[in-house]
């Protein structure tokens, strides 16, 4: 497998496209850090940019990549390498290339900003945390969507689609069952809806760390409470890890049974 | 060497092999024959373990290959279409075809058999087909492997190159090895092939020599024979 993941890694390292991508990180960092002359307020700028770009970057980069590589894999699948490490070592490939341009793009700005000095480098690090998960999260679900479609336009509508519906569907349809159902007490619900969609689980994560929850009123003070705790948020660490195990569990499943 | 037993294999409503049994000795060269869509590429994807067969078994040097890999590494394969990743170049290919199988490999000769030299440093994406089909041989035949699965392996060649691959598959015949070749061309398979396998309607229609099979159709020329197959079916399935 490490060896899939060597090649498609370098593969994607030699593509114009990562370097634009980690580009725009590094601008946008700098840009953030020196016109903001204020960390945490552009760790909250970032945190808006990341919760819906990294998600979209992920599975436009996965689809895109799985169908480029379908020559490869059709060459690599008549060698005597396992299934599960082909799919698998693409998928890494891909994720950990993805990572690295937002790690770096990000981390480097910050680091010659002086982030070793303030005291925000906690929700910096839980920025880049989270933004890995997202990565990795939204590359499985494109390339499990790619490997169930053979159309490649098909393909790419459903994971556009996937990406709309967790990115801002979801908060519509959220949003609207508060105000339907605001006579019922709605705690629990809310809060098991925030843990059902990484991108919201994220976004909470990271806005209770920075301890300006007191605006969110009352339910605000519910989720201080369950995400502000160490307990909070090993169980959503938990959750956003489920939400990376259980598509990448998917794609081996799929890969074992599929014709090529 | 390769022992099929029942296989079935369905693509959506399209019924590809329906109960086939096959058995291949080692030694000797096998040709597949069949006509088009009679399920010569399925078969073989099935043996390399590449579509998975709705029924039946299939056994590779005596053992099944149900969710093994390692078998193919005793394999050496031409595909039928020479697909590759377009932004390699044909060195980097083949070194990165030699790291992963890790095995002894003689890729320079048949580089210079082949006259690929000046090939080396451009990309797969800007070469022609023949040259592709060269470089898909050169991948296919620079492993020393117990058994070759060449399909269509004479797709796009010239007389010269075609000459040169006929006599490779001969060298490899005399080191004692097994290759399966599926090809369209009934001048190529009557000089290379021992045996004959056809193919028709998802079963084996005939396993054997091309003198019996002249004989069972009455020919006196292989083409002829081949063709009388055909005739002799669409007929039978009109009437």
């Amino acid at each position: 497998m490490l060896k899939i993941l060597k090649y498609s890694f370098y593969d994607l390292m030699r593509s114009r496209w990562s370097y634009v991508y980690f580009l725009f990180y590094l601008a946008l960092g700098f840009v953030l850090l020196f016109l903001n002359n204020d960390v945490s307020k552009a760790v909250i700028t970032l945190m808006n940019v990341i919760i819906v770009l990294v998600p979209l970057i992920g599975t436009i980069f996965g689809v895109m990549y799985y169908y480029d590589s379908k020559e490869f894999t059709e060459l690599l699948l008549a060698q005597p390498i396992k299934r599960s490490s082909i799919f698998l070592g693409q998928y890494l490939g891909v994720a950990c290339s993805l990572t690295l341009s937002l790690v770096l793009g990000l981390g480097i700005p910050f680091l010659l900003y002086g982030l070793f000095r303030s005291d925000v480098i906690f929700d910096f690090s839980l920025l880049l945390v989270t933004g890995t998960f997202l990565t990795l999260i939204f590359t499985a679900i494109a390339f499990n969507i790619a490997i169930s479609n053979e159309n490649k336009i098909k393909g790419f509508g459903y994971a556009v689609l996937a990406w709309l519906f967790l990115a801002v569907v979801y908060d519509g349809l959220f949003l609207m069952s508060l105000i339907v159902f605001e006579e019922y007490p709605l705690d629990s619900f809310s809060l098991t809806a925030t843990m059902l969609n990484p991108i919201d689980l994220s976004r909470t994560l990271i806005l209770l760390k920075l301890d300006i929850s007191a605006l969110l009123g009352y339910t605000g003070a519910v989720f201080k409470e369950f995400f502000g705790t160490n307990s909070g948020l090993i169980i959503s660490i938990v959750m956003l890890f489920l939400w990376t195990v259980l598509p990448t569990w998917r794609l081996v499943y799929k890969s074992k049974r599929k014709d090529f | 060497m390769i022992q099929v037993e029942g296989l079935h294999k369905k693509f959506s409503k399209n019924q590809v092999l329906s109960g086939l049994d096959l058995n291949i000795q080692k030694g000797g060269i096998f040709a597949i024959l069949g006509p088009n869509g009679s399920g010569k590429t399925t078969l073989i994807k099935i043996i390399l373990g590449m579509v998975i067969a709705d029924k039946g078994t299939v056994s590779v040097f005596g053992k099944p290959i149900k969710n093994k890999w390692k078998y193919r590494q005793e394999i050496k394969y031409l595909p039928q279409i020479a697909n590759f990743p377009s932004n390699l170049r044909v060195r980097e290919l083949i070194r990165m075809i030699k790291d992963l199988r890790q095995q002894t490999s003689e890729e320079e000769q048949l580089i210079e058999l082949f006259g690929l030299k000046p090939f080396l440093d451009k990309k797969l994406a800007t070469l022609s087909g023949g040259t592709k089909q060269k470089v898909n041989i050169v991948l296919a035949f620079m492993f020393d492997s117990p058994l070759l699965i060449l399909d269509e392996p004479t797709t796009g060649l010239d007389p010269a190159a075609l000459i040169r691959l006929k006599e490779l598959i001969q060298k490899e015949k005399q080191k004692g090895k097994t290759i399966l070749v599926t090809s369209h061309i009934m001048q190529f398979v009557e000089e290379v092939a021992d045996e004959i396998v056809y193919l028709l309607e998802g079963k084996i229609y005939f396993k054997g020599r091309i003198s019996e099979l002249m004989e069972k159709t009455s020919q006196t020329n292989f083409e002829h024979a081949i063709a009388a197959i055909a005739t002799k079916t669409t007929k039978t399935t009109n009437a």
